[in-house]
């Protein structure tokens, strides 16, 4: 794995994506019932447009995005509008979410919607047309898309980063999307680079999927100016600033945007479903999600509609096996541990994990002994000891002013390697929201 | 479908097989055959001299200790072990006791137990015993004896003269200091460990293998050792060729305490930087402090009080050398304006 374009420090937790990789994504039964949260995004709540009682047709717009950064939501399947109303929310709180009961005579056949050909698009409404398809990065984050692809008019990109790294251990959606949808994933790029004026972009994948790479690389388009770049396997490569800094071998400024030094990045589902949105007319209703881990009976990738509730994929993939101890959203370094099955599946959620009580073990926590591993991890080369410290001693301004906490990613590569079990990126992430909370009462 | 019983913990939800635990008991089984070889050249006081510095380190911490259950850590008997191997063969066993006693006592404990010394505690234990016994720290018995039969007075009651009246040999450094022969012990004598000398200071061949299996599972931060070694070798080099020093600089590495305070000593994580950076100005420290003691000190081995000096400008180490983060060109970014 030497030779391959990386960035400096990161982990190697084992990948576990055995458990999946070699299984095609099969479409998930629709369920009884769907629960869509108006915030499924990073940014302000989308605004419901329906009530209880009305009838939504698959692939309507039943929320729609209100100010600059923010999201619409489509029904991701035909029924009725039960309410609007809290619900819990894989992050935590309770969240203003529309209940839809699914219709179970319905075909449901997305409802046609009229979307004019990319190619006859001006590239600067290309955008706009990828924000009413409610389209929002698919790598975690959930950035709106269409605010992405606007970048500021004084930072003009010139490249265009496609993220196929999947470095989050036992995930393998963006895999079977580059196995599966290649086209998909082309057609993408090529309408991310019209409507951000450029012609040249670069598709990163880590080296242990050698067979996305060969596919990806038979598929490249003739006249695309495209290059498939086999990328060392090292979490978190697929992280944008460590995907940059391995690509372009160059460091995004501290507390600036990919776009200060020309760099876009997105990722591969992301490329694929905006490919659906002008092929079929198709919202962002659903994508391809990984469920594994050790303490499900049978793992898979499935193409789940939004919505669908927790409790229902953890029926549909054979329930928990006798050793099942954590639930997570998301991979094993950044995900959420969730402590309610009626949760609903996000446009976020790349991955359902249910990890056996071997696979999540844990030691107890003792005293920091300074081994200085930690610093070793960093991919932005802070210095989580002295932070682990201030945090404890709940010197927060410090952590802020003195050691950086805002460049901090909490990708949990401090946590991994801590030989004392100090859960340091924990730490980091509640002395922001004490932060947080300190500015506010100002 | 009932709902599970689960825990819901934060990310990463997944960790390293590395432990504290672990490292500590790896450092413990690497020392394993520089204790055999201590045996195998002094007989049976040197297992002596080691339990019983152990047993003082032990003592104290499950007496005096953060939690009773701070015994498991496996880093009171570390400190034990290294204590023992920096002692001569024919120790008073209650001086050892009591060094590893004191060691624990105000090398670590009273700052708060684990992770919180500045100074190695096996060093402030050996430190206390240079500057308490003086003669008993610096007798070397000479190796004439059967095997199974001690070495010197073992078992000389506390606060008693010698009963035994000791044959005594030079060790290496000693002799080439202040010798009224002066001879320089040939390498392979010193690398193997046929010289006179403390228990674990003669077998650099072994200690160095330790060392290296330490540094393989990533339990030991190899770049102290190199930088010890590096500077140690170009320092008295150095001296040794305008003709300042009478020390050889391959003599200078594998004779004393080198091996086992580069390896084990100033390695001790807690005590020494966080970042290779700094890890690598500590071991220079270390190395030059060493020849700088060995050839103008009043002492024959300086590893021990380079390394203490070393450990005290530890904090001031780690603030000089904070990372450079990721994208700026310093430490710390400009602050924005309007913050």
């Amino acid at each position: 794995m030497k030779g391959l374009l990386s960035f400096k420090h990161g982990v190697h937790p084992p990948e576990n994506k055995d458990l999946t990789a070699g299984i095609a994504s099969r479409r998930f039964p629709f369920p009884d019932e769907i629960i869509l949260p108006l915030s499924q995004h990073i940014g302000t709540p989308a605004k419901a447009l329906v009530e209880a009682g009305d009838r939504v047709e698959r692939g309507d717009v039943i929320a729609e995005a209100t100010g600059f950064i923010s999201s619409s939501v489509h029904a991701t399947a035909a029924g009725t509008v039960k309410s609007v109303e809290l619900w819990p929310h894989p992050g935590g709180d309770m969240v203003p979410s529309i209940r839809v009961a699914v219709d179970p005579d319905s075909s449901q056949m997305q409802r046609p919607r009229m979307v004019p050909h990319w190619q006859d698009v001006r590239d600067e409404e290309l955008s706009k047309e990828i924000g009413r398809a409610g389209i929002v990065g698919l790598g975690g984050a959930a950035f709106p898309s269409h605010v992405k692809l606007n970048p500021p008019k004084d930072q003009p990109i010139d490249l265009l980063l496609v993220n196929g790294c999947e470095c989050e251990p036992y995930l393998t959606s963006d895999h079977r999307t580059m196995l599966e949808r290649p086209e998909k994933v082309y057609l993408g790029i090529r309408i991310a680079l019209k409507a951000l004026g450029i012609t040249r972009a670069v598709i990163g994948i880590e080296a242990n999927k050698p067979d996305a790479i060969e596919v990806m690389r038979k598929t490249v388009p003739d006249d695309l100016d495209v290059r498939v770049q086999p990328l060392q396997v090292k979490y978190p490569q697929g992280a944008e600033k460590m995907l940059i800094k391995a690509v372009m071998g160059r460091e995004v400024p501290s507390g600036a945007l990919p776009s200060a030094i020309g760099a876009l990045v997105q990722n591969v589902a992301t490329a694929a479903n905006v490919a659906a949105v002008f092929e079929t007319g198709q919202p962002l209703i659903e994508r391809i999600i990984t469920v594994s881990g050790r303490g499900i009976r049978k793992p898979g990738n499935w193409v789940i509609p939004f919505g669908t509730k927790l409790r229902d994929v953890i029926q549909q993939c054979g329930g928990l096996t006798d050793d099942a101890a954590e639930i997570v959203f998301g991979g094993p370094m950044m995900g959420q541990g969730q402590g309610n099955l009626d949760v609903p599946v996000l446009k976020a959620t790349g991955g359902i994990l249910v990890l056996s009580r071997d696979e999540c073990k844990r030691q107890d926590i003792l005293p920091c002994i300074r081994c200085g591993k930690c610093l070793e991890a960093c991919p932005v080369f802070l210095n989580p000891q002295l932070m682990g410290e201030l945090a404890k001693a709940e010197r927060f301004e410090e952590l802020e002013t003195e050691a950086n906490l805002r460049d901090c990613m909490l990708c949990g590569c401090c946590s991994y390697v801590c030989p004392s079990n100090i859960p340091l990126s924990q730490l980091f992430a509640m002395s922001r929201i004490q932060l947080k909370r300190l500015a506010s009462n100002d | 479908m009932t709902d599970p019983v689960v825990k819901i913990t934060a990310s990463p939800h997944v960790r390293s097989v590395d432990s504290t635990v672990k490292i500590m008991w790896s450092v413990v089984l690497s020392l394993a055959p520089v204790m055999a070889a201590s045996v195998w050249f002094f007989g049976p006081s040197a297992l002596l001299v080691i339990l019983a510095s152990v047993a003082g380190c032990l003592a104290t911490e499950r007496l005096f200790g953060s939690h009773p259950g701070s015994l498991a850590d496996g880093s009171a008997m570390i400190t034990g072990l290294l204590l023992g191997l920096t002692l001569p063969p024919g120790f008073p066993l209650w001086m050892a006791f009591l060094g590893g006693a004191f060691g624990m006592a105000f090398g670590k404990i009273i700052y708060g137990g684990l992770g919180q010394n500045i100074f190695n505690p096996a060093l402030v234990g050996r430190a206390f015993l240079q500057a308490a016994f003086p003669v008993a720290i610096t007798t070397w018995p000479a190796k004439t004896q059967q095997w199974w039969s001690l070495q010197g007075d073992n078992f000389a009651l506390p606060f008693m003269s010698p009963g035994v009246d000791t044959a005594t040999s030079a060790t290496p450094l000693g002799n080439l200091k202040f010798g009224d022969d002066p001879v320089i012990t040939p390498l392979a004598d010193l690398f193997f460990g046929t010289t006179g000398g403390s228990l674990g200071e003669t077998s650099a061949v072994l200690i160095l293998l330790g060392g290296l299996y330490l540094a393989w599972r990533g339990h030991l931060n190899w770049h102290i050792p190199l930088s010890i070694f590096v500077s140690t070798f170009v320092v008295s080099g150095l001296f040794y060729a305008v003709g300042i020093s009478q020390f050889p600089p391959l003599f200078m590495l594998f004779s004393g305490g080198m091996m086992l305070g580069a390896f084990y000593m100033a390695t001790d994580m807690v005590t020494s930087p966080v970042s290779n950076r700094g890890c690598w100005l500590f071991g220079f420290g270390i190395g030059f402090l060493v020849v700088v003691i060995r050839i103008w000190g009043g002492l024959p081995e300086g590893v021990m009080y380079a390394i203490l000096l070393m450990n005290a400008l530890v904090p001031f180490i780690n603030r000089a050398t904070q990372p450079r983060l990721f994208g700026t060109s310093g430490k710390k970014k400009k602050k924005e304006a309007g913050q």
